[in-house]
């Protein structure tokens, strides 16, 4: 058991299905995201921990303490809006201290609290000041005091960046990880950015139509992701069909080529497989012991790296290769040959639903 | 060629301005006029000096003002609650809220009274076991009535006035916010959403107010010595003084409303709260 456990979560609104057959354990001071693109079920599942949605169906547990049915004020999550919802009638100091209030705490604990946190955001100077006075990266930053100001057991962060621009983001994005690292505190964090989710997380579960796809470290869910799913939407995977030749020698059909695969395959011959194939493996002379063969449709000069499309027969793939001044380009229709290592194929299962006990 | 047509649109708007202004104001400056005539052949304020000499002025502007903030507290206990609840919880049917809230346009206030009048003379009472002595036989107890019925009258002004006031904050995040930092309802509604619907509750509270110190029907047949009523009962014997009269609780009410606005200012940022 974990500190915080979903167990078979599901919930159903009128007329569709929100979530369904949800379980993750959530270790104490884990920072775990969850990615997929809107009206995949993750910010409802992040509402059903803070008790703005009841689940229709599975358990939720914080510390072994079942808070499935508990009201939200009764729960001890921290939460970060989209849009900060920082009270506008009150100063940034108040808003802070709003929860010390509610609680009770005495004069001197709220602003030693409020203190405290408003160091943390490195907005020492900024108590006196109203809501609107802030920037938007200013407000983001005092909603997070606010709600780590009451000790929360667990914090929740609700695609917490998705209003701010580009370069805010980035800084903002780091300081909420270094915050998280220095106080410990146990994380969810919604997200549809890959880039956000990869570069915070200590794990990703990966969402779509209400359900999990893969769940896993950045490092997996970016170099092996399970399905066709997490293929497209994680990362610059190729992704093509093949045809099972040899399941025992994980030798695959690819647009008429032969290619080999590190594993044996789970299928049996004749069928057709989804494979994903890595982009940054590929290599023009030296990549490895297979190879494909193609026509260059274009040649793209990047600066640090060329992005190369090639056409083999239906599909196109692209591969990058460093620049190198010595490196004569492929030209548009060239003929050319590339190479890669056998573990650069991953078989991808057609989708979905984690089965009970993979994980 | 421009600038031309530019002038005889601006033109235009100050004819209609002061058109409008004329409007309004030719019967009050005939009135004040008029007030200051009780004397032959000299302008004085003998009429104003005579209005203020007779106590039931004080008593009945005073007992009015005071019906006008009780009816204020009543409408916004119940409005807020009901409005708020209705943005959160049950938005499809605002659009029926809003038909009730609008009832008192519909039903004039004289239908209104002859129904509290016919159900509170008599004690309310079920099966003949009667519950509650009738609300009409005392005065305490028909202040009761009035205010009910004032707050009524005050629905669509005050609901309409807190509904755009909800509309203009995010009044989910805003809940949700304070939920998640363990506050109860109660929290919510008196330190989240009353302060930022100041300026709107304030608007709304400015109508009732002037509502409620003009308001003669009610009152006068329900028997209260309210402002209107006596207001109305001096224009039937004198000519001056309810013209003076009039002129006064104008600026009273005036002077009332500002007070509001000051006493309600409180915490001087919320009202730039809404950039």
């Amino acid at each position: 058991m974990g500190f915080l456990d979903l167990e078979n979560i599901q919930k159903k609104f009128a007329t569709s299905t929100a979530v369904e057959n949800f379980n993750l354990s959530v270790e104490r001071g884990e920072f775990v995201s969850f990615l997929g693109p809107s009206g995949c079920g993750k910010t409802t599942t992040l509402r059903m921990i803070a008790g703005f949605e009841l689940p229709t169906a599975g358990i939720i547990r914080l510390e072994g303490v079942d808070i499935s049915n508990r009201p939200p004020n009764k729960r001890n999550v921290g939460m970060v809006f989209q849009s900060y919802a920082l009270f506008p009638n009150m100063t940034v100091a108040d808003n802070i201290a709003f929860g010390l209030q509610v609680s009770g705490k005495s004069k001197e604990q709220k602003s030693k609290r409020v203190e405290e946190m408003l160091r943390l955001i490195h907005l020492p100077q900024l108590g006196a000041r109203y809501p609107y006075q802030l920037s938007g990266g200013q407000q983001q930053r005092v909603a997070l005091a606010r709600a780590l100001a009451i000790q929360p057991q667990v914090l929740l962060l609700d695609e917490p960046l998705s209003a701010l621009d580009a370069k805010i983001r980035v800084s903002l994005r780091h300081e909420i990880r270094s915050i998280q690292q220095h106080l410990g505190i146990t994380t969810i964090y919604v997200t549809h950015d890959q880039e956000e989710a990869m570069s915070l997380s200590d794990r990703i579960v990966v969402m779509s139509e209400g359900r999990m796809e893969q769940v896993g470290t950045p490092f997996e869910i970016y170099n092996f992701p399970r399905t066709q799913f997490v293929a497209s939407f994680v990362g610059t995977l190729n992704q093509l069909q093949a045809r099972v030749l040899d399941p025992a020698g994980g030798k695959l059909e690819l647009e008429g080529q032969t290619v080999h695969i590190a594993k044996a395959i789970d299928k049996m011959a004749g069928e057709t497989v989804a494979v994903a194939l890595r982009p940054e493996m590929i290599g023009l002379d030296d990549g490895g012991e297979e190879q494909l063969s193609g026509t260059v449709e274009d040649s793209t000069f990047l600066g640090s790296i060329v992005r190369t499309r090639l056409r083999l027969r239906d599909s196109v793939i692209s591969f990058d290769v460093f620049n190198n001044p010595n490196l004569s380009l492929p030209r548009r229709d060239d003929k050319i040959t590339v190479k890669f290592p056998r573990d650069a194929v991953l078989i991808l299962q057609s989708s979905g639903a984690i089965h009970a006990g993979t994980e | 060629m421009k600038s031309a047509k530019l002038r005889r649109v601006s033109w235009l708007s100050w004819i209609v301005i002061v058109v409008g202004a004329i409007y309004f104001l030719a019967p009050l400056v005939g009135t004040f006029e008029y007030s200051l005539t009780a004397l032959r052949d000299q302008y004085s304020f003998a009429a104003y000096e005579r209005a203020f000499a007779d106590p039931r002025f004080v008593q009945s502007f005073g007992y009015s003002m005071l019906l006008a903030l009780a009816t204020i507290v009543c409408s916004i206990l119940l409005i807020v609650p009901t409005a708020y609840w209705v943005h959160l919880y049950v938005p499809q049917i605002r659009p029926l809220v809003e038909g009730i809230t609008l009832l008192p346009f519909v039903v004039p206030a004289i239908v209104l009274v002859f129904g509290f009048i016919k159900i509170y003379s008599r004690p309310l009472e079920i099966m003949n076991i009667p519950l509650v002595p009738p609300l009409l036989s005392t005065i305490e107890s028909t202040n009761i009535v009035l205010i009910a019925g004032y707050t009524v009258l005050s629905l669509p002004y005050m609901y309409r006035a807190v509904d755009n006031g909800l509309r203009a904050i995010d009044v989910r995040r805003l809940t949700e916010a304070a939920q998640s930092l363990g506050a109860g309802w109660g929290t919510i509604l008196f330190r989240i959403i009353l302060p930022n619907l100041r300026t709107a509750l304030l608007s709304g509270a400015l109508l009732t107010f002037a509502i409620v110190v003009g308001e003669l029907t009610l009152a006068t047949f329900l028997g209260i010595p309210a402002f209107g009523p006596y207001l109305q009962q001096l224009g039937q014997h004198k000519a001056y003084e309810p013209a003076a009269l009039a002129i006064v609780s104008f600026l009273l009410t005036w002077v009332a409303l500002v007070l509001i606005s000051i006493v309600t200012r409180g915490n001087a940022g919320s009202a730039a709260g809404s950039h």
